[in-house]
C-alpha cells in the first residue's frame, strides 16, 4: 500500500493542450462516416431554410412599417409630441435612466464577490432601455435618419453614463451600500408605476409634467412589461401564501386555499379574462368600478398565483422533517422556523419552476388583446390592419416575437444566474 | 442558578406513547439529577428514540408526567417554548440548515429567540466553535463539512442557547469510524464540565467513562439500569446479558 500512495506523489496530471478549432471540428462534427453524414444533411437543411428566411428578410419584407409604427409598438398611445399632444413619454424615458443608476450602483458596491444575482434579476428590466432609445428614432419624420442616429447614440451614451456615475457611487461607498441598493430596487417599482401612471389632473391639460395618464393610454410593449412585472410581483407572496394555506392545520383556511386553487387552475386564463372584464364591475358596489388594464392585472395576478401555489408546495414538500424539528429544538416558533429555514430552502428548490412560470406568464399577457387591451400583440393587430402597411404580417409578428424572446430568453438567464449563485455551499 | 447539584432537572413518572396501536413507550420512569450524565441503549424499535424525544416535546407523551426544570410538559404551548430554550438536542443526521453557514446556523436561535445582539452571538457561536475545535470552518456551509464536523457544529449550535439540559440521539451512528471519536471527545469535556446530558448511544465506552447511570430500554419499557459498573460487570437481566454481549463482541 505505502508503494501506491508514494506512487501518487509523483504522477503530475496531464497537461491538457488546448484543442483548436480543427480539432474541435474534427471530433465533434467528422467523427465518423456516420457524423459526416449527418453533419452534411444539417448543413444542407440549414442552408435551405436560411436561404429561404434571409432571401425574404433582405427581399421582399417590407420593413419601413416598423419605424413607422415603432412608438405604437412600444407604449401605444401614450401621450407624446409626435400625436400632436403633451410629451410625457419622457417619464418613461426617466424610469430607465433610474434604472440604470440603480443597476451600477448596486453592481458598484457588490465588487466582485456576491451579490451579482440581483444584478442579473436588474438586466431584465434593462431591454427596457430600448424604448426611448428607438422611439426617438421612429419619431423622427422621413429624410432625418442622421439626426435619429444621432440621437439614438446621444440616448445610449445618457444611459450609460448615468449607469457609470452609479457604478462609482457604488464603488467609492463600497459593501456599504448593499443595503441602500436594496431599499432603492423596492422603491423602484412602486415609483415605476407612480411616473407611468401620473397623478392630479388630466394629461391633456398638460399642467404639470406628472399629470396623470389614465392606463387606457398605456399599450405596446410598456404594458406587456407592466402586466408582467405587476403579475410577478403581486402573485409570488399571494402564491407562497396560498401554498402555506394549503398545508395549514386550520380546515377553514386550507379548503379555501384548495378551492380557490382548485378553480382558477380549473378555469383557462382568457374565461378569467373575460369574467374580470365583464363582470367584475357586476361586483362592485356602485361608483367604483377599475378599468380594463387594472382588471386584467388582477386577473393575471390571481391566475399566477394560483399556479405558483402548487410549485411552492412542491418546493415545501422536498424540505425534510429533520429541519423542523432542528428549528423546533433550538426554540424557533412556527413563523420563524417557516421564514428563516423552510421557505429560503423551498423557494431556491423551485427557481427553475418557478422562473419558467413567470416566463409563461409574460407570455400569456398577450392574450389581454382578447378583452380590447393593446399590448404588444394588440397593437401588432392593429398595425397589420392599417390599410397604408396592407401584407406587413410576417414582419410584424417576427418584430415581435423578437421582443417577447428577448424578455422570456432574459428572464431564463436571470433564474440560471440566481440557481449558480445560490448554488454554492448546498452540495 | 435554582436548582443546585443534585436537584432532579428531569422527571420521567410512568410516561406512555403510542403510534396508532402500537404502544411505543409502556410506562418509563426515570430521573436525572443536575450535572447527572446518563446513556441510554437497547435494541432499535425499543423506544428510546422516542423517550428522549419527548423530554423536548418533539413527541407528545400521552400518559404520565414529565417535568423539566421544574415545568410540567402538557399541552400549554408557553411551557414548549420554555422547555426547548432549556434543552439542546442533537440529532443523528446532524439537521444542521444548509443554506446558512455554519456561523449563521449557530447564531440564528440566539438572535431570533434569546434576542440576543449580533456582536453578542457572534463573540459566543465563535467561542463555542473553538470548543468544539474548529473555528476555522466558521464561513463554510454544513454541505462542504465531514460528518464529524458537521455534528460538532450540531452541537456548537445546541449550546448556543445555553441549555440546562442536552440531549444527544445516537449522535455518533450517522460517523464513520475515525470521525466518531471527535464528536465523542467534545461530548467528554462537556460531561466533565458539568452539564446534565441524556444520551441515547451504543458507544459503550463512553458510557462506560462518562455516565453516572445506564438505562437498558426494550420493548418500551426500561429493563434494567444501574451505574456502568453494575450494567458491565453484573447484569441482572438475561435479556441485557444478551444485548451487551451481541454489541460488546467485536
Amino acid at each position: 500500500m505505502t508503494t501506491s500512495v508514494s506512487m501518487h506523489k509523483g504522477i503530475q496530471p496531464p497537461t491538457s493542450a488546448r484543442p483548436t478549432a480543427l480539432d474541435w471540428i474534427k471530433i465533434n462534427l467528422f467523427s465518423s462516416w456516420l457524423n459526416t453524414l449527418l453533419t452534411l444533411f444539417s448543413v444542407t437543411l440549414i442552408y435551405v431554410i436560411l436561404r429561404g428566411a434571409l432571401g425574404w428578410a433582405f427581399t421582399e419584407a417590407n420593413w419601413a412599417v416598423i419605424p413607422a409604427k415603432l412608438r405604437l409598438l412600444l407604449v401605444g398611445q401614450y401621450p407624446s409630441a409626435v400625436a400632436g399632444e403633451v410629451d410625457y413619454v419622457w417619464r418613461v424615458s426617466l424610469c430607465l435612466y433610474i434604472l440604470a443608476a440603480i443597476i451600477g450602483l448596486h453592481w458598484g458596491a457588490s465588487g466582485r464577490s456576491g451579490e451579482r444575482y440581483i444584478t442579473a434579476l436588474a438586466l431584465l428590466p434593462v431591454l427596457m432601455a430600448l424604448i426611448p432609445v428607438v422611439y426617438h428614432l421612429a419619431v423622427r419624420p422621413e429624410g432625418h435618419t442622421l439626426g435619429a442616429a444621432f440621437l439614438l447614440a446621444l440616448q445610449i451614451l445618457a444611459l450609460d453614463l448615468v449607469g457609470l456615475v452609479g457604478w462609482l457611487i457604488g464603488r467609492w461607498r463600497g459593501r456599504r451600500f448593499i443595503r441602500l441598493a436594496a431599499i432603492l430596487w423596492i422603491l423602484y417599482f412602486p415609483l415605476v408605476i407612480v411616473l407611468v401612471r401620473g397623478f392630479g389632473a388630466d394629461y391633456r391639460e398638460g399642467i404639470t409634467p406628472f399629470a396623470s395618464v389614465p392606463t387606457r393610454l398605456w399599450g405596446g410593449l410598456l404594458l406587456s412589461l407592466l402586466l408582467a412585472i405587476v403579475g410577478i410581483v403581486f402573485s409570488f407572496p399571494i402564491g407562497v401564501a396560498l401554498a402555506l394555506g394549503r398545508r395549514s392545520k386550520l380546515v377553514v383556511i386550507r379548503a379555501l386555499s384548495v378551492i380557490y386553487i382548485e378553480f382558477i387552475r380549473g378555469v383557462p386564463l382568457i374565461s378569467l379574462l373575460f369574467i374580470g372584464s365583464l363582470m367584475l364591475n357586476l361586483f362592485m358596489p356602485s361608483g367604483i368600478s377599475f378599468d380594463g388594464v387594472v382588471r386584467a392585472m388582477v386577473v393575471i395576478t390571481l391566475f399566477s398565483a394560483a399556479y405558483l401555489a402548487e410549485n411552492v408546495r412542491g418546493g415545501l414538500q422536498c424540505i425534510p422533517k429533520g429541519q423542523y424539528e432542528a428549528a423546533s429544538a433550538i426554540g424557533l416558533g412556527g413563523f420563524q422556523t417557516m421564514f428563516f429555514i423552510i421557505l429560503p430552502q423551498a423557494l431556491r428548490a423551485v427557481i427553475p419552476v418557478m422562473m419558467g412560470q413567470f416566463i409563461g406568464l409574460f407570455k400569456d399577457t398577450s392574450l389581454v388583446a382578447i378583452v380590447g387591451l393593446l399590448d404588444l400583440l394588440g397593437i401588432a393587430g392593429g398595425v397589420i390592419a392599417d390599410p397604408n402597411y396592407l401584407g406587413t404580417q410576417r414582419e410584424v409578428l417576427l418584430f415581435i416575437s423578437l421582443f417577447y424572446f428577448a424578455f422570456s430568453y432574459a428572464l431564463s438567464y436571470t433564474s440560471r444566474r440566481i440557481e449558480t449563485n445560490l448554488g454554492v455551499g448546498t452540495r | 442558578m435554582t436548582s443546585s447539584n443534585g436537584d432532579p432537572m428531569i422527571i420521567a413518572q410512568d410516561v406512555h406513547k403510542w403510534y396508532g396501536n402500537f404502544h411505543a413507550l409502556r410506562g418509563i420512569s426515570m430521573e436525572v439529577k443536575k450535572g447527572e450524565v446518563v446513556v441510554i441503549f437497547g435494541p432499535s424499535g425499543s423506544g428510546k428514540s422516542t423517550f428522549i424525544r419527548t423530554i423536548n416535546r418533539l413527541e407528545h407523551h400521552e400518559k404520565g408526567k414529565i417535568v423539566v426544570d421544574g415545568i410540567e410538559l402538557n399541552a400549554d404551548m408557553h411551557n414548549i417554548e420554555a422547555i426547548r430554550m432549556e434543552t439542546g438536542m442533537v440529532f443523528q443526521q446532524f439537521n444542521l440548515f444548509p443554506h446558512l453557514t455554519v456561523m449563521q446556523n449557530i447564531m440564528l436561535a440566539p438572535i431570533q429567540v434569546r434576542k440576543k445582539s449580533k456582536a453578542e452571538a457572534q463573540e459566543k457561536a465563535m467561542e463555542l466553535l473553538e470548543r468544539v475545535e474548529i473555528p476555522e470552518q466558521a464561513l463554510k456551509y454544513p454541505g462542504q463539512l465531514s460528518g464529524g464536523q458537521q455534528q460538532r457544529v450540531a452541537i456548537a449550535r445546541a449550546l448556543a442557547m445555553e441549555p440546562k439540559i442536552m440531549l444527544f440521539d445516537e449522535p455518533t451512528s450517522a460517523l464513520d469510524p475515525e470521525m466518531i471519536k471527535e464528536v465523542l471527545d467534545v461530548m467528554t469535556e462537556l460531561a466533565k464540565s458539568g452539564m446534565t446530558m441524556v444520551v441515547v448511544s451504543h458507544e459503550m465506552g463512553f458510557a462506560r467513562a462518562v455516565a453516572q447511570r445506564m438505562y437498558f430500554f426494550d420493548e418500551g419499557l426500561i429493563v434494567e439500569s444501574g451505574s456502568p459498573d453494575e450494567i458491565f460487570h453484573a447484569p441482572q437481566e438475561d435479556r441485557t446479558k444478551l444485548f451487551l454481549s451481541q454489541i460488546l463482541k467485536h
